[in-house]
């Protein structure tokens, strides 16, 4: 139902373009030179902590924000020139749900579905259609003051996607929401990658990610620090996590060496008297505590975790520092 | 890539909106404005209360203490008109509020990625501030009249009256979305209606211009509420008009013409952060 576009997007069949985007407030740098190209059809996902310059990439995208320096097309249109143009091609779902309280979630659909100018007909057609896909249709015709938060936010995707827009920003659209609502959005958007809607997400969550990408940009501090499909970025960043808590703070140094073997160096936190390092397979930590256990290092406890965010940031900015 | 097509892909010409589609898009923003009014009841009281206390105060409270100077009216033929325009302009000036909350919430922001002209958005809260306050003003007026006040206005009259405080209500509510778009806090925006309302009192509505200092007499004299208080005095009263009704006309077309384009820029460059 969501689809719409036979054709390509511009010739090229680059739907989102940056070059060398700057971005300052005052004196803080926040874009310091962000590259970016996204093909037609595809799912780009920004990932990166907060501050670090996804929000403001995504308004330069959508025409909110004028870029200090550089240049970005969307849909094949020149954002600060083109604005018009590039508003016709998007939607944008921002991180603070922006619909009207004091409609209903039908009207509010509607409004939207106005605005883009599909018609009375298809607007009441789309609004009703996507009220029942957001699980939003028993609550259709009350006002949204009323909605819990994760209703608001389902009604704010539906908002930005009722117009069946070839390019979807979503500027971290599970934040807040349940883990039902946030698999039930999560098939929304393979839907519109299905149909051919090129989108660029923005997220915290390595999981999120992972899970829906093509392709995963790591920002950090306004520039992309990598981008790459998220098996290579997990191969880089190693599939799980070995802290090993040593006994002794002093050892830290000793079982730094003793373990640097492999492709990526231990991380030291002293105050923890912890050793991290990236471990690809379960063997990989028996060998790691044969070889503190040869060099007479006594470790206090092991624990293994999924790679956090932190860890993608500690190796990606490491390699590029 | 896969398409599974229910509709022809829309034509997406590189054009702005037409002045057709732009007027339609207006319209259904005025719808929202006006279910907006009808849904915040609790706002539309204190718009309506505001003005008829006011009316009260300057008829009971100030009327017997207050001299008409060299006009020879009544104090409550005086000041009535005064108080029309600060009824009117009190509630355009809410409408700041009414954009600025629009503006730190984020729902600017949604209008600004949508195919829409810029000055639509100001302009659908500019006619449902003209629907409210008009409301208010007949209502201000409803109740002079209850309190003595007696026009003699005949039918054309009346309908320069309406087209007057009209007129002051729609360059109040533009400069309202100015100054609304350009605060950060509705807080602040909210100080524009405390303007709005004092300004009429350094006029000659509220007391003759005449017994005031000669700076801010200067200024009282050349201000824009006293050619427009003049004019509706002239039009309900038979009052002398001289050129006050052109003067009028030409401040209240110049505050419409110079602040609309101006919010309709403002819309585009101001955001959420």
């Amino acid at each position: 139902m969501y689809a719409i576009h036979s054709t390509a997007h511009a010739e090229d069949g680059i739907a989102i373009h940056a070059r060398d985007l700057h971005k300052s407030f005052g004196d803080t740098h926040v874009l310091t030179g962000v590259e970016l190209t996204v093909p037609a059809g595809s799912l780009q996902a920004l990932l990166g902590p907060n501050g670090s310059g996804k929000t403001t990439t995504v308004r330069i995208l959508t025409t909110l924000l004028a870029p200090d320096r550089g240049t970005a097309t969307v849909g094949g249109h020149d954002v600060t020139r083109e604005g018009a143009a590039v508003r016709r091609d998007i939607g944008l779902t921002a991180q603070q749900a922006t619909v009207d309280g004091l409609l209903t979630g039908r009207e509010n659909l509607e409004l939207f579905a106005g605005l883009y100018h599909l018609g009375r007909r298809e607007a009441r057609r789309r609004a009703a259609g996507l009220l029942d896909r957001f699980d939003l249709g028993a609550a259709a015709d009350r006002r949204v003051a009323t909605y819990s938060g994760g209703m608001r936010r389902r009604l704010d995707l539906a908002a930005s996607m009722v117009a069946a827009p070839r390019i979807l920003f979503l500027d971290e659209p599970t934040t807040g929401l349940d883990p039902r609502s946030r698999a039930e959005l999560w098939s929304v958007i393979r839907e519109l990658l299905a149909s051919g809607t090129t989108i660029l997400l923005t997220t915290q969550y390595l999981e999120e990610a992972d899970q829906l990408a093509d392709r995963i940009a790591v920002i950090d501090a306004g520039r992309v620090v990598a981008d790459d499909t998220p098996a290579a970025l997990k191969r880089q960043v190693g599939s799980e996590r070995l802290a090993l808590r040593l006994a002794r703070a002093d050892d830290l140094p000793r079982a730094a060496a003793a373990l640097s073997t492999g492709d990526a160096g231990p991380h030291l936190d002293p105050d923890a008297r912890e050793i991290v390092l990236a471990v690809q397979d379960p063997d990989h930590l028996r060998r790691a505590l044969d070889l503190l256990h040869r060099a007479g290092i006594p470790v206090e406890r092991t624990e293994l975790r999924t790679p956090t965010l932190d860890d993608v940031f500690f190796e990606l900015t490491a390699v590029t520092a | 890539m896969t398409t599974t097509s229910t509709t022809p892909a829309p034509t997406r010409a590189v054009r702005p909106p037409s002045a057709a589609t732009a007027l339609a898009d207006l319209g259904r923003l005025i719808t929202r404005a006006l279910r907006h009014e009808a849904r915040t009841l609790d706002a539309l009281l204190v718009n309506i209360a505001l003005p008829v206390l006011i009316m009260i105060v300057f008829v009971y409270v100030f009327g017997g203490a207050i001299t008409t100077g060299s006009s020879g009216l009544d104090y409550i033929d005086f000041v009535v008109p005064t108080v029309l325009l600060m009824a009117g302009g009190y509630g355009a000036a809410l409408s700041a509020v009414n954009i600025s909350e629009e503006l730190t919430g984020g729902m600017i922001d949604r209008f600004r990625t949508l195919p829409i002209s810029g000055w639509t958005v100001p302009a659908s809260h500019v006619v449902a501030s003209l629907v409210r306050n008009v409301a208010a003003t007949a209502i201000a007026l409803a109740v002079a009249v209850a309190l003595g006040f007696r026009p003699d206005a005949t039918i054309a009259e009346w309908a320069l009256v309406l087209a007057l405080v009209s007129g002051y209500i729609l360059a109040v509510s533009s400069i309202a979305m100015v100054w609304g778009l350009l605060v950060t806090s509705s807080q602040a925006a909210g100080a524009f209606s405390f303007a709005v309302i004092f300004f009429p009192y350094l006029s000659d509505g509220v007391v003759p211009a005449e017994t005031m200092p000669p700076l801010l007499r200067g200024f009282a004299e050349y201000q824009p509420t006293t050619p427009i208080v003049e004019t509706l005095r002239a039009l309900l009263l038979d009052q002398p008009m001289g050129d006050a009704g052109r003067l009028s006309a030409v401040w209240l077309a110049a505050a419409v013409v110079i602040s609309l384009p101006l919010a309709a820029l403002l819309f585009r460059r101001r955001t959420s952060t």
